[in-house]
């Protein structure tokens, strides 16, 4: 099968992942399509290391997805700050740091 | 122990006692500073006989020992050696002996005097800070030591001047000495920065050796330069004309204070300075001249002021400024042994004055003014005793010191031939100033109808002040720190200070013993070494001149003495008619030859008004409008640009992100293809 394929999956899915993050206003719902992002990234990068026959790539995606849990932790807690505090769950609401 | 181990614990217990002093200042008694502040000196002392004792063991052509403790800045061929050394020879052990010596005598005096005062330990860790001061400056093996020393000596004077430092006229006195000791600093630094030029070397026996090798060939102009640097620094300190208008006001500062700092020790260090120098001096003649001439001009100029003050402390400063003169006229003259007999000699008597004269303002109940005094000599015996004895030596009256050393300063300066005449002639009308003025203090304070404090003592109660007040300008005081104590003390009602002021008696009445003409020589034999070198080693006055000088060294003292007893004794009221008489001489002395004035409009003014042009032009317009503001509005607009795009909107800021990722990953697209 032609690398082409799985590049045009992965080029989709971080379309949508993308247009997620700029369309919704949940801070949630944002997080879930930075997920999507990074993980075309390792799909794509997956697709690479099986056309070059070396594990460098799936490297790359292991540790990818270290950060992604890590990030996700972090944005969960801010999640949870956001709705302790009762503040308003919409990015758009939260804009105090305007210049 | 070595010479230079000796030394170096002349210095370090004026240092330890400062330390204690000053650290310990909420933790010590009064009888506790006073102890360790004396105690401190007095062990310099001992070792300073001891450096004295271990420096005759040596030969005469090795007694210059030079010891480093560190090396400060120490590179190799650019000529800068600094460091911390110290140079032991006959001059400094010499400097030494007097500074710790009278220093021991006046820490002693002022564990009496100052006990009313609060903020005692304060006032001996300044004392002690000043004594270890002026032992560095006299002790510096090289410039750089010195100008620590000089600079130190002019912080621990400032510091002494303000001790009062909630009078106003104190810390302004104060800061008129500071200011004008920096002026001698920058003159000391700047002449040293000359000589280092074409020496080679900071270090003292260096530098003479540079010069007798001929460093300076070719280069007498930036010599005299560098010499006369550092006779304004040497001017500044001792208060010679021009720089001399600080000591006066320098009074303001307790008298024990103006006794060590001002009259025995720090104002002589232009004398020490000039000697030290000696074979840089002799190669500038021009530069020596100069400070022959300005010596002989202070000496008139001071003696003529003092005769119209009625501050007693005031009359007793212009004296000091004047016999200063002297001891400047003789160093630049090239009578380097004359110079610093008279050193010793002024150190015992002129700090016997303050002393007594102090003793006398505690009875005044802090009064300073001579007009208010009268008739002091039943109810104070034994300071008339100690006054009149200072003032004998002082005058020059034989057998006192003060005879002797003064003699051989004039003979020597006759000695010299040519336009030194004048200097010689002036030196002895000079002489008569100072018999007069002296007389003059002693007949008013002492003798006629007693005033009402004197009556008092008499009675056995010392006067006490109902409201305390500044003698300057009668403004009222508390007496709280910050301002003198409310008790004053009498030398009659002091042990510590009896036994003080009898010792500098005892060395007021018999130093000049050490070397009399005809007789002996002990002090030159001494300092021989060090001035071995001089040119004018060779140059005595002929016996002629030394015998016309004792004989008319005494008649011109006795006329003076003579004449002040006609116009304050036989005919009270007689200085009245002379003031009318001689008007315009009597208001040219009463204002100090207005060199007070003469600063202000030379320097003081000029300077104001370019502060306040440039304030206005060149600060307000150019520094704040253009330079800072202009800054500022460059800024503040730049960045409310930059602030349009904080929106605060996080789906704006990730947009951005992805059009700037994407118009990268196009940019490399196009490359690559």
């Amino acid at each position: 099968m032609s690398i082409a394929w799985y590049l045009v999956v992965s080029a989709l899915i971080f379309c949508i992942g993308a247009g997620g993050v700029l369309v919704r206003r949940n801070p949630l719902v944002i997080l879930l399509c930075l997920e999507l992002m990074l993980n075309a990234t390792n799909l794509a990068l997956i697709a690479f290391a099986r056309m070059h026959g070396n594990s460098d790539g799936q490297i790359f995606a292991l540790i990818i997805m270290v950060v992604a849990a890590c990030e996700v932790t972090v944005g969960l807690g801010l999640i949870v700050a956001i709705f302790r505090r009762r503040l308003p769950i919409d990015v758009d609401e939260l804009r105090e740091l305007q210049g | 122990m070595s010479t230079t181990t000796w030394a170096w614990l002349v210095l370090l217990f004026p240092l330890l006692g400062a330390t204690v002093n000053g650290l310990g200042y909420k933790k010590l008694s009064r009888g506790g500073a006073g102890a360790i502040g004396t105690a401190a000196i007095g062990l310099a002392f001992v070792c300073a006989v001891g450096a004295l004792i271990s420096l005759q063991g040596h030969d005469a052509e090795h007694r210059a020992l030079v010891s480093s403790l560190w090396d400060y800045a120490v590179t190799g061929d650019s000529g800068v050696d600094a460091k911390l050394s110290i140079l032991v020879d006959p001059l400094s052990v010499y400097m030494i002996l007097v500074v710790t010596g009278v220093s021991t005598l006046i820490h002693l005096y002022s564990v009496s005097y100052m006990r009313g005062d609060h903020g005692y330990s304060r006032y001996f860790a300044y004392l002690n800070f000043f004594v270890f001061s002026m032992l560095v400056l006299v002790l510096g093996g090289n410039f750089l030591v010195l100008i620590v020393g000089w600079a130190f000596v002019g912080a621990a004077s400032y510091l002494l001047i303000s001790f009062w430092y909630r009078r106003g006229t104190a810390t302004r006195a104060g800061i008129k000495a500071f200011v004008i000791n920096v002026v001698g600093d920058v003159g000391l630094v700047l002449g040293t920065f000359f000589i280092l030029r074409h020496s080679g070397t900071l270090d003292f026996l260096g530098t003479f050796r540079a010069v007798e090798g001929g460093a300076f060939a070719g280069h007498q102009g930036s010599l005299t330069a560098g010499c006369l640097l550092l006779l304004v620094g040497a001017f500044a300190k001792s208060a010679q004309i021009p720089l001399h208008t600080w000591l006066p006001d320098a009074m303001e500062g307790p008298t024990p204070v103006s006794s060590l700092i001002h009259a025995a020790t720090m104002v002589t260090a232009g004398v020490y300075l000039i000697a030290r120098m000696h074979p840089l001096f002799e190669q500038a003649p021009a530069a020596a001249d100069t400070a022959a001439i300005v010596g002989c001009v202070t000496l008139l100029v001071a003696g003529t002021i003092a005769l119209t003050m009625t501050d007693i402390k005031r009359v007793i400063a212009y004296s000091t400024m004047s016999q200063i003169g002297y001891m400047i006229m003789a160093v630049g003259a090239g009578g380097y042994v004359a110079g610093l007999f008279h050193l010793m000699t002024h150190a015992f008597f002129k700090a016997l004055l303050f002393m007594a004269a102090g003793s006398i303002i505690g009875a005044m109940a802090g009064g300073q003014s001579l007009e208010k005094m009268s008739g002091f000599r039943r109810a104070m015996p034994f300071t008339f005793g100690c006054f009149v004895v200072g003032g004998l030596a002082l005058s020059g009256v034989p057998p006192f010191s003060g005879f002797f050393s003064k003699d051989e300063i004039l003979a020597f300066v006759g000695s010299r031939g040519g336009w030194f005449d004048a200097l010689y002639v002036l030196g002895y009308v000079g002489a008569f100033l100072t018999a007069v003025y002296t007389f003059r203090m002693i007949f008013r304070a002492f003798l006629g109808e007693p005033c009402a404090e004197a009556k008092e003592l008499e009675h056995g109660h010392l006067a006490h002040a109902e409201v305390h007040t500044n003698p300057a300008n009668g403004e009222v005081e508390d007496t709280d720190v910050g301002f003198p104590g409310p008790e004053h003390t009498i030398a009659e009602r002091a042990l510590p200070m009896k036994v003080a002021m009898s010792l500098l008696a005892f060395g007021a009445t018999f130093a000049g013993l050490l070397q009399i003409p005809f007789v002996d020589h002990v002090v030159t034999n001494f300092l021989e070494p060090t001035f071995a070198d001089s040119k004018w080693i060779e140059q005595e006055p002929s016996n002629g001149l030394v015998t016309f000088g004792l004989i008319i060294g005494t008649v011109i003292a006795l006329s003076g003495i003579a004449l002040a007893h006609r116009i304050w004794v036989a005919k009270p009221g007689s200085a009245a008619a002379w003031q009318a008489r001689f008007k315009p001489a009597y208001t040219l002395f009463v204002n100090k030859w207005y060199f007070d004035e003469l600063i202000d409009l030379v320097v003081v003014r000029p300077f104001a008004a370019f502060g306040n042009f440039s304030r206005r032009t060149f600060e307000r317009v150019v520094v704040e409008g253009t330079l800072i503001g202009g800054t500022t509005s460059v800024v503040r607009a730049g960045s409310s640009a930059v602030r349009a795009i904080q929106t605060g909107f996080l789906r704006y800021y990730a947009a951005l992100l992805l059009l700037g990722g994407a118009a990268v990953v196009l940019y490399f697209l196009i490359a690559a293809s």
